[in-house]
């Protein structure tokens, strides 16, 4: 049997005009204008995307993508679903195809929860007598019964996600993409996501692919693994493989730091150098000091504000510092090394992973995410020789317990 | 299959969806850079439910929350030909070669479903610019269903002057059998045409934004709704006049109403226009439609 997805040397190459969200009239005109001129139009960029991606996918695997933000993840996605076209190769799909790039898509406010569920299953691909046979089912799963003929409006942000997670759920093609969507929502619920879709592509063959940064649930849900590397495969194997070779790669990007080219920012003033002055190891209730150097490229630039956010494994965000919340550096120069101390660090033991950026006038110059990975080592904070879990809570604080009695 | 299988016309369509879903089944999509440089129809023709559920969801949306609801498709015309009766006909003395009222309704219907359907097709995609980011349909259905919307309202508003028509005791004549159908034909093609053009513009420059407001004066104007073309001297206006495709459209709907002799050569320059702007404006979406999820 041919394989559902065949794709050959596809590649997406995005031209990037810098500070113009959009094409004005008055740009077509001058740029033909300075073609006539032959004037050289240096605003335009050249990015590839994506580049000479060959991949076969039989039925019935379960592929999970992995990379860094800007590897190419969403664009390899968007291709397959046909949202946006490549610029070279081709890729053939066998089979009825759904993607999933976000849930609830054209939810609209004003229509009733009925009304969306209909709208919803329609632009996700679903026949209308489709979603009468689910209807139900999919009222059921999402828990919101009541409110079913209210409009949407009414309904608080994590109602209308289980509704939409829910119409999600009940999608049944031969192919389904799935992007960081299940990233969002409350856990409980989403693990009834996974669970229901799990069912349906291992009991119907289904093949599915998955976009995510949970390595748990890539590791759950998936058999085989795709590793992207600004644009280009790195690696394709079995999902425990690709996703050891991904995080042994996060650990050694602080070598080649410089290298770095998923930055973002206008890039006037960068991020040469980011350490951890801890010699000793970081314990929790210690204090953390992140020191960042940093060089100006022009000399009319005025550097504003630093920042330094802390995420866990997952990529869930968990700490986010930024030099202007306590407003104590003024009249920064413009290369040097600032120094952002954490007096007493709250994590518990686990790996956290790093970003930082510097900002101008101009807003963001240079932030880049996943400088490195560190270790936080456990620590008796509470000095009873009790630790808190990770598994209960990545936080831990100083709390104090006091018994109320009744006095009666 | 139950019994009831042996009733031919359901056996008949019981096999054919079986066909038809073993074909769907079978089916390949070959993604390559080019896109595909024509429209297919069955494409168009296996989404027509989300065609219509878009529709649906505009009307819906259109109306949520208002008292009047879809009386508005008609309050807006009817006010409006109050206000054109007065001042053209009773203080200008404006003479169209029938009852005033009816013509200026019955006109302004049409460039109802004609500009309604030009301005929401024209900011239809930009609209829709969180879906098309996200998901995969054939564009095209974004600015239909905004048509449909309008062609709605104008059914709505056709069925007043149903009820016009009997209280000005207007008479019509036979020829409305095929002049109306050609003349709401002719309209959409227009619209439809028009639509897409600047649907597409609109995505790539947003400048033409703010040139539709003029435009639609402009063809306001230009349309024998307030006055009648017969009413002007012969010559190249009248034939300038009929570049304007509802123009032709007009000439169609009124003709039911009056002996006058039909204005051939301007029916036919409406329609050739009409054309042009469909040609052009569906073959320029589906050059851009390749990259809109990019620029949108």
């Amino acid at each position: 049997m041919k394989p559902v997805i065949e794709i050959s040397q596809l590649g997406k190459k995005y031209r990037i005009r810098k500070a113009e969200p959009y094409l004005a009239l008055r740009d077509a005109i001058t740029d033909s204008f300075k073609y006539i001129l032959r004037k050289k139009n240096n605003t335009k960029e050249d990015f590839w995307a994506l580049q000479d991606i060959n991949l076969a996918i039989e039925q019935g695997e379960r592929v999970g993508i992995i990379g860094r933000n800007g590897a190419g993840k969403s664009t390899l996605l968007k291709i397959l679903s046909r949202i946006t076209w490549p610029t070279t190769g081709q890729a053939i799909i066998r089979g009825r195809l759904a993607s999933l790039l976000e849930v609830g898509t054209g939810f609209h406010p004003e229509l009733t929860g009925k009304e969306n569920i209909y709208l919803n299953g329609s632009i996700l691909g679903l026949k209308k007598r489709e979603i009468d046979k689910q209807f139900d089912a999919i009222v059921d799963f999402s828990g919101v019964e009541k409110f079913i003929d209210m409009p949407l409006k009414n309904y608080s942000s994590g109602m209308q996600l289980r509704l939409a997670f829910s119409v999600a759920a009940h999608l049944e093609p031969e192919i389904l993409l799935i992007d960081e969507v299940l990233a969002v929502g409350d856990a409980e619920f989403q693990k009834k996501c996974i669970g229901k879709m799990e069912e349906v592509s291992k009991n119907h063959g289904r093949t599915i692919i998955f976009v995510s940064h949970n390595m748990a649930s890539l590791q759950n849900f998936c058999t085989k693994g795709v590793l992207l590397e600004n644009g280009i495969i790195r690696e394709e194997n079995d999902i425990n493989a690709v996703i050891n070779t991904y995080l042994s790669n996060t650990l050694k990007q602080k070598l080649k730091f410089s290298e770095r080219k998923d930055r973002i920012g206008n890039g006037q003033v960068k991020i040469v150098n980011v350490t951890l002055l801890n010699e000793t190891g970081i314990r929790t209730g210690e204090s953390l000091k992140v020191e960042i150097e940093y060089a100006s490229l022009t000399n009319n630039i005025e550097v504003t504000e630093f920042g330094v956010s802390i995420w866990d494994n997952n990529e869930g965000k968990i700490i986010s510092l930024s030099s202007t919340f306590k407003n104590q550096l003024h009249q920064i120069s413009k290369s040097g090394k600032v120094v952002c101390e954490i007096p007493y660090l709250p994590l518990v033991n686990g790996s956290y992973l790093l970003n930082a950026f510097v900002s101008s006038l101009f807003g963001i110059e240079d932030y880049i995410e996943r400088i490195f990975e560190f270790d936080v080592h456990e620590n008796d904070i509470f000095g009873t020789g009790k630790i808190v879990d990770p598994e209960w809570g990545k936080i831990a604080v100083e709390h104090n317990w006091f018994i109320q009695n009744d006095t009666k | 299959m139950p019994d009831i299988a042996y009733h031919a016309p359901i056996r008949f369509a019981y096999i054919y969806t079986t066909i038809l879903q073993s074909y769907m089944k079978e089916q390949e999509i070959k993604i390559s850079p080019a896109g595909s440089t024509s429209f297919s129809l069955a494409e168009i023709w296996g989404n027509r439910e989300l065609l219509y559920f878009f529709a649906w969801r505009d009307i819906k949306v259109k109306y949520k929350q208002t008292y009047l609801g879809i009386l508005w498709a008609i309050v807006q015309p009817l006010l409006l030909m109050a206000m054109f009766y007065f001042i053209f006909s009773r203080t200008l003395n404006v003479s169209v070669g029938m009852s005033y009222p009816v013509y200026t309704f019955t006109g302004l219907i049409l460039w109802g479903l004609f500009s309604s359907g030009i301005t929401h097709s024209s900011e239809s995609l930009l609209s829709s610019s969180q879906i098309i980011r996200k998901i995969y349909f054939p564009r095209i259905l974004i600015p239909l269903a905004s048509l449909l919307t309008a062609l709605v309202d104008f059914f709505v508003a056709f069925l007043l002057l149903i009820v016009l028509l009997i209280i000005f005791r207007q008479p019509v004549n036979w020829h409305a059998v095929y002049s109306f159908p050609l003349a709401i034909a002719l309209t959409f093609i227009a619209s439809f045409g028009i639509g897409s053009l600047l649907a597409t513009l609109n995505v790539k420059y947003r400048d033409f934004r703010y040139l539709l407001p003029f435009a639609i004066q402009l063809l306001f104007f230009s349309s024998q709704i307030v006055y009648s073309i017969h009413s002007l001297g012969q010559g190249w206006l009248k034939l300038l006049l009929y570049c304007n495709p509802l123009n032709g459209a007009l000439e169609l709907f009124y003709y039911p109403f009056h002996s006058r002799p039909l204005n051939i050569t301007g029916i036919f320059i409406s329609t050739a226009v009409a054309f042009f702007f469909l040609i052009t404006g569906l073959f320029y979406f589906k050059k851009t439609e390749t990259y809109f999820a990019d620029i949108i």
